[in-house]
């Protein structure tokens, strides 16, 4: 399989996780084992738009436990013979492999995966951001060689561009030290937060400079956080910036 | 069947609470960051090509660029175009 693979350098691979959990997006050829009219498969693969059960491969890195996923849409775009060129965008951790077989097994004929390219991971797409691992490696001896900054960027972005699609709360700077050691976030140091947010949502904290400071969840919606003056709004899933970073302006309960 | 919209369709809106400033001597902007934190708090959108394992890609961006840490969002099997 080829395509978009995000990858995480050094400290931002701490919000790898955000990653694996972010949506994705893949240009897939299903192969029909039998003859089928197209517009049969069609309407096939919309009753795949939905929540699905799948099981994890033998072959797989996690525990093969049922579970479900969320099929956010499947575009047919054409067909050519027993080939199926389709678009499905889904939940990360959706195996495509199964989903083609499940499709093939609704359709009566048994099909199979038999190519895939990922167009999208997260905020994650095929534009000019993306890199070849020769670019890579052809970017990064330039860099060795001149040491320009600006080389750097032709092939890194900051990790903030993973956290694009996620939930954003942006505190006080006075607010950010004492999330870095694993604090809670107050609603006192909330000063601005995306619409949309629920109970349980993971939102990601950022300063004003729109550096992220750590991944929360949230404990209230939007509006209560919004109404909120004293008390929890978020509790700390994971520190992101470095300790120290910012002042450390809050009072620890041992004297030191 | 209603189609339910995936986070990249979702618009968000940012609402501000509260007015505050921030102090330039504390923290940068993403894209200012001096080099050595640029490549510590960076991330690569990486077209893998068939053949090598997801593991694999990221194994070899490590040696390349001479890292301590990676990590990858995603497994994308080896084969099959």
């Amino acid at each position: 399989m080829t395509g978009v693979l995000p990858i995480t350098l050094e400290d931002s691979t701490k919000m790898v996780q955000a990653l694996l959990y972010s949506g994705k997006e893949y240009v897939c050829v299903m192969k029909l084992h039998g003859d089928a009219e197209e517009e049969h498969v069609r309407k096939t693969l919309e009753e795949f738009e939905d929540v699905i059960y799948q099981r994890p491969p033998l072959r797989s890195s996690v525990k093969r436990q049922l579970r479900t996923r969320r099929i956010y849409y499947i575009d047919f775009i054409e067909m050519d013979g027993r080939n199926v060129l389709f678009k499905v965008g889904c939940e990360g951790g959706t195996y495509i492999r199964k989903l083609c077989y499940d499709i093939g097994e609704i359709l009566g004929c048994g099909a199979h995966m038999q190519e895939l390219r990922r167009t999208r991971a997260g905020p994650f797409v095929e534009d000019n951001s993306k890199v070849t691992l020769h670019d890579v490696a052809y970017w990064f001896a330039e860099w060795e060689e001149k040491k320009e900054e600006k080389i750097l960027r032709e092939f890194i972005q900051p990790m903030e561009t993973a956290l694009a699609l996620i939930p954003k709360i942006v505190v006080r700077d006075s607010a950010v030290d004492a999330l870095c050691h694993g604090a809670n976030l107050t609603a006192p140091g909330v000063l601005s937060i995306e619409s949309g947010i629920v109970q349980g949502s993971i939102a990601a904290v950022f300063t004003l400079k729109g550096e992220a400071v750590a991944l929360a969840k949230t404990l209230l919606s939007t509006e209560e956080i919004l109404n909120l003056k004293h008390g929890t709004v978020a509790s700390l899933e994971r520190v992101l910036m470095t300790r120290g970073t910012y002042p450390r302006v809050w009072k620890s309960g041992n004297k030191e | 069947m209603p189609r339910t919209a995936p986070p990249w369709e979702i618009k968000r809106e940012l609402i501000v609470k509260t007015e505050d400033t921030t102090d330039p001597k504390y923290g940068r902007k993403p894209h200012e960051r001096p080099a050595e934190d640029y490549i510590r708090y960076g991330v690569i959108n990486l077209d893998k090509t068939a053949g090598p394992t997801s593991h694999e890609v990221a194994a070899w961006v490590k040696k390349i660029m001479h890292l301590t840490r990676i990590g990858h969002g995603g497994t994308l099997e080896a084969y099959c175009t």
